[in-house]
């Protein structure tokens, strides 16, 4: 789950870490209400959405006057922002962070992982703040700090000084930044972080440490025990349909084909997808209803399909383990009627029942047409929708 | 002698009265795993499936010589049951748990360290011995006994590539469900190394997916150890960078843990690499011919 930047900054608040004051607003009067509070004359102005590279996009701007704050708003809120992070349509903007504006020296970099190598947190930090760590991984690696930490006795002080030090810091700058180090490590334990980024990490004109921007990610398995965080979650951030999904149990991501597939594991839904462009054809998602595969979760996994005007054929791809064949094709079936599938609907059974599942479809009566194999099904879908792109 | 498991093997269940814990050691039971009894705290005493159930696993340790575990706790208390696990002295603990947090799994994977216990999962299908014992979740009759070691972090196309080696006529020594989580206890390398190390194995198949360099890393050290035939397949060549496909490691977070990096990574180690997951068997089968 991904948190706003204003929920990052408030977790990061409530650890004492060095953030500038600022507020979410969803109004452009709320906007100069808060810039009014937090005083001073130059303020800057986010668009509050979950993908990066606001700032190139115009979602980032530097303001001199209560005026263009104003127009900052209504030029924003409910809109949508397209950055090179999201797809076409961009994400919806429904908050407007308004913060205090920071004068920069320098810009660094600072996050937190769990690396899986190790299979500890890993706190990485460059001296190159404001570029994505991608690329400085690629073009300077030498740059890139390491402290891992032990889970056992918990991110140490002098890992944080030995990162400072390293960072070129020095004097006051050395025990800000320990501390900093210091509070992120325990905030990411404390909150199931899977993901802690500061970019840029900023030293200001004034000599001190300051988190410019922050990221969070949290671990999804975790949020039983994070109910704050949990209710922090922006549905409107996330594909319609894929919310739509999650609330089945369903594992859904859109892609841009028209092949729309169904499958029961992850695995072998990803398997299905590289088959079908393989064959020429392009995935319209990545679906897994799971091992059990209902007649409910397949009826739901038909709607989500089919709300996809671009899907032109469907591709079932079951391997029946301890559920049986003939139970998914009954739900295949009353998933087609009580939905009204108008598309090819494609369909390969392998394992448990497979023969007795393929019969009961070809007596369905059904526009369903049955696969014999991997090959074949994909094959089928492909021309089913088409053919070949 | 097959590996981690076999038809003398004994075995108990954390979570045994649960659904899931019954309905799989019925199955278990079914397929002649040796299972002895199975842990639910607080229903120590009882009977179920015909069979004792204890408190702790330590308890089921010492009334039962059980030296295998399988899980199947809800996720919040699956670190401790693995723990637990080790502690009483298991020496192989498969977890089928679905959605442990990471951080727990940072803690598990540190606190085995130094042990003896194999821990295989979390959240996988488990381990087979075709037509000996089953500890796991995967259907037994697709497992007919054979020559072909399988590693995969998937389920669903662990059953597909065991049922292609069969039609193939090649059939199935063990095969090890690792898991889809991005911390997991036995490693792509080590389940590899346990099947070229095993005299039952002809050949193995080796199912990874995008995320993280656990293919790279069995690969770099088949290269070195290449004594059978591997063939090798990766799910998710079509998968966008930066989205989570299901299992929770199945991201491609960087250039090096694309399914095409994978591949070409495994190709040049002396695997057999499969574009297609169809061609999984008939590629193993001629494979061995050539040997």
């Amino acid at each position: 789950m991904n948190l706003h930047e204003y929920q990052a900054k408030g977790l990061f608040a409530e650890y004492g870490l060095p953030v500038s004051e600022g507020y979410a607003v969803d109004t452009a009067d709320e906007a100069v209400a808060a810039a009014e509070k937090i005083g001073g004359s130059r303020w800057v102005v986010k668009v509050q959405v979950h993908a990066g590279g606001r700032g190139k996009a115009g979602g980032v701007k530097v303001v001199d006057s209560l005026d263009e704050i104003r127009a900052f708003a209504d030029q924003w809120v409910g809109k949508n922002l397209v950055t090179i992070q999201t797809d076409e349509n961009g994400q919806p903007v429904s908050k407007i962070y308004v913060e205090s504006c920071t004068d920069i020296e320098r810009e660094l970099y600072l996050s937190a992982v769990i690396d899986r190598g190790s299979r500890r947190v890993v706190f990485m930090a460059s001296t190159e703040g404001g570029v994505e760590i991608e690329t400085v991984a690629e073009e300077t690696p030498e740059k890139i700090l390491r402290a891992t930490i032990d889970p056992f006795v918990g991110a140490q002080p002098y890992q944080g000084r030995e990162l400072a030090f390293k960072l070129g810091l020095e004097g006051a700058q050395i025990r800000q930044f320990a501390n900093l180090f210091m509070g992120l490590a325990k905030l990411f334990e404390e909150s199931d972080c899977s993901l802690l980024e500061i970019n840029p990490l900023v030293v200001t004109t004034d000599g001190d440490i300051h988190c410019l921007d922050a990221k969070i990610n949290i671990d999804g398995n975790a949020l039983y025990r994070q109910s704050a965080i949990a209710a922090m979650d922006d549905p409107s951030q996330e594909d319609e349909r894929e919310a739509q999904a999650a609330e089945y149990n369903l594992n859904y991501v859109a892609l841009e084909g028209n092949i729309g597939c169904m499958v029961n594991g992850a695995g072998l839904a990803m398997g299905t997808m590289d088959l079908v462009k393989l064959h020429g054809g392009n995935p319209a998602n990545f679906l897994d209803v799971g091992g059990g595969a209902t007649k409910e979760a397949v009826s739901e996994a038909f709607k989500i399909i089919l709300s996809d005007k671009a899907v032109q054929a469907v591709l079932i791809n079951i391997f029946g383990g301890i559920v049986s064949c003939a139970t998914i094709a009954e739900g295949i079936i009353g998933a087609v009627q009580e939905v009204g599938v108008e598309v090819p609907v494609v369909v390969r059974f392998e394992g448990n029942n497979s023969e007795l599942g393929r019969q009961t479809l070809a007596d369905s009566g059904l526009n369903i047409i049955p696969a014999d194999s991997l090959v074949d099904a994909a094959e089928k879908a492909v021309a089913a929708a088409g053919g070949q792109s | 002698m097959s590996i981690l498991i076999n038809k003398d093997t004994k075995v108990i269940c954390q979570g045994f009265t649960g659904s899931q814990g019954t309905l799989h050691s019925e199955q278990a039971l079914a397929y002649g795993t040796q299972l002895v009894g199975g842990v639910t705290p607080g229903k120590g005493g009882q009977t179920h499936l015909g069979l004792p159930v204890f408190n702790t696993v330590a308890d089921a340790v010492k009334n039962t010589g059980a030296d295998v575990s399988i899980i199947f706790v809800p996720p919040a208390f699956a670190a401790d049951a693995i723990m637990e696990a080790t502690d009483a002295g298991i020496a192989l603990v498969v977890c089928i748990t679905e959605g442990i947090p990471v951080q727990d799994m940072v803690k598990v994977k540190n606190y085995l360290q130094g042990k003896t216990t194999r821990l295989i999962g979390p959240n996988c299908p488990g381990v087979i011995t075709a037509e000996e014992a089953k500890v796991g979740i995967m259907p037994g009759f697709i497992f007919k006994k054979g020559k072909i070691g399988i590693v995969s972090k998937s389920g669903t196309l662990t059953y597909e590539a065991a049922d292609q080696a069969v039609k193939a006529g090649l059939g199935v020594s063990t095969a090890i469900g690792i898991g889809g989580d991005p911390i997991i206890g036995t490693t792509t390398k080590e389940a590899v190394e346990l099947l070229m190390n095993d005299p039952e194995t002809e050949g193995i198949i080796m199912i990874g997916e995008i995320g993280g360099s656990m293919e790279a890393d069995a690969a770099h050290w088949i290269k070195d150890n290449l004594r059978k035939p591997v063939v090798g397949f990766i799910a998710g060549q079509t998968a966008p960078p930066g989205r989570r496909m299901g299992h929770a490691g199945a991201i491609i977070g960087g250039a090096d843990d694309t399914a095409a990096a994978k591949m070409k990574i495994m190709a040049s180690c002396g695997i057999h690499v499969v574009a297609s997951p169809a061609d999984i068997g008939i590629t193993m089968a001629e494979a061995l011919k050539k040997k």
